[in-house]
């Protein structure tokens, strides 16, 4: 037990470097796989008809291959046709890609649940598409979603952990060196997992109050 | 100014308006009655084009309801519900000048400054901060229509506005609704309150299978029917309770 003390006294300030890196990926690569959502449910939802074929598609590639092999994707081979991205960048533009298929089914099923009698009222207030998306469906629907997004948060909080395979400095990496070069496996493990659940509980926290402050009487 | 001829609606199998022929002047109250089924809401959601008629023409005030025609026909029709459809994540207040201010950009002040004498007009200026969830059924139409009117509308549709009320609080709601009559609003109803026909409408539409049965002058229709149908309907409502 102490050495455990000693070694997280030691390790701590690496890993809370690397929680950091984590936390910031996880905000970024959630605020893309949020808006990438709602641009594959809007497509989705498009009177267009290979608009939604588009969006269809995306969402069945998109979900059938692994994190990790986007990632890989995004990070080894886009390079050889001249895109060249840092490693933080890919591993935003990887996970929330990724993540966006997710959200696309949680906001689909929470658009799915508002009320038909809303649209109508925005319609006969002569709201055109845009306007009814924007003040009516997204706001209702993003309510509806709220704990299944809630939820999603939660898994791409953990698995930017998969960032690590592409040279970003989070947790998990920086976890990995430490392991490495110490050996003291059990304690680093041990330690990152910890920091894991501790980043975990507050979103499962925000994710209530969200829903508390949107409750609708 | 509102004028239907020949408008047939068939959704899927099942033809719901067979050929409807219907004149609103300005300045003219107008109730469609009729059983459940019948088609009399069918015709006002076509008016404002929540549903597209399949054949036959509609015209607002010289404007044909097709889709070039149907956001200036929005601007000056506004509409009712039976469930009041107001936006449960705004307040009472944003409920009302949300169509001027996200819909014809009006400057928010002012906006809100004519929503909150709307809420006064219905009664409700005390709970303009509320969220409709919070309020009665009553007071979330009277809500309902305040935000109808803050269209400046040159109509208003009412599709069953008193049905989902509890009794006691029907009332309130028909209050609001004569003075408007009174103040010379065009208004299109579609009711089961004969007993408010009688005292508002100028004229009545007793709509049946699809089809305008029997129209008239108000006290005609609902005191002495021609067609037996329109006689046999009456009876039914009028002796329910």
């Amino acid at each position: 037990m102490n050495d455990f003390l000693g070694d997280a006294h030691a390790f701590l300030p690496i890993l809370l470097r690397g929680l950091g890196v984590t936390l910031e990926l996880t905000v970024c690569a959630l605020s893309l796989s949020l808006a990438l959502g709602v641009v594959w449910v809007v497509m989705g939802r498009a009177r267009f008809a290979p608009w939604r074929w588009l969006s269809r598609g995306v969402i069945t590639v998109v979900r059938g291959i692994p994190i990790i092999v986007q990632l890989f994707f995004i990070y080894f081979v886009l390079p050889d046709w001249g895109l060249d991205l840092p490693p933080f960048a890919a591993g935003v533009i990887g996970l929330g890609l990724a993540y966006s298929v997710y959200q696309a089914e949680n906001l689909r099923g929470g658009i799915g649940a508002v009320d038909r009698g809303l649209i109508e009222a925005g319609e006969a207030l002569g709201m055109n598409r845009f306007t009814l998306w924007r003040r009516v469906i997204l706001p209702l629907g993003m309510r509806h979603a709220l704990p299944s997004i809630g939820n999603t948060m939660v898994m791409l909080l953990k698995d930017t952990s998969i960032a690590s395979t592409i040279t970003i400095a989070e947790l998990t990496r920086e976890g990995q060196l430490l392991a490495i070069s110490t050996f003291h496996n059990g304690s680093v493990y041990a330690l990152i997992a910890l920091l894991y659940l501790a980043a975990s509980l507050p979103l499962s926290g925000l994710v209530r109050v969200l829903e508390r402050k949107g409750r609708l009487a | 100014m509102i004028t239907l001829r020949g408008v047939t609606k068939r959704f899927g199998a099942r033809a719901v308006l067979k050929g409807v022929d219907l004149d609103v002047a300005r300045g003219e109250v107008l109730c469609l009655i009729g059983g459940s089924g019948s088609g009399k809401s069918t015709i006002l959601r076509c008016i404002n084009g929540l549903e597209r008629h399949d054949a036959g023409t509609i015209h607002v005030d010289g404007t044909l309801v097709d889709d070039a025609g149907l956001p200036a026909i929005r601007r000056r029709v506004a509409m009712v519900f039976q469930r009041f459809n107001l936006f449960p994540h705004r307040t009472v207040l944003e409920n009302v000048f949300e169509a001027p201010v996200h819909v014809h950009h009006e400057p928010l002040a002012q906006a809100r400054a004519r929503a909150i004498d709307l809420l006064a007009r219905v009664d409700m200026a005390d709970h303009a901060d509320s969220l409709p969830g919070a309020l009665s059924g009553g007071q979330q139409q009277r809500v309902g229509i305040a935000r109808a009117l803050a269209l400046r509308p040159d109509a208003i549709l009412f599709d069953e506005p008193t049905s989902a009320l509890d009794p006691e609080r029907v009332g309130e709601v028909l209050r609001v609704m004569r003075e408007l009559a009174e103040e010379g609003m065009t208004m299109l109803i579609v009711t089961h309150e004969i007993d408010f026909a009688r005292g508002v409408a100028d004229k009545v539409a007793f709509v049946d299978q699809g089809v305008i049965a029997e129209q008239g002058k108000a006290d005609d229709i609902l005191t002495h029917p021609k067609a037996a149908r329109t006689a046999q309907f009456l009876a039914r409502v009028l002796h329910r309770g």
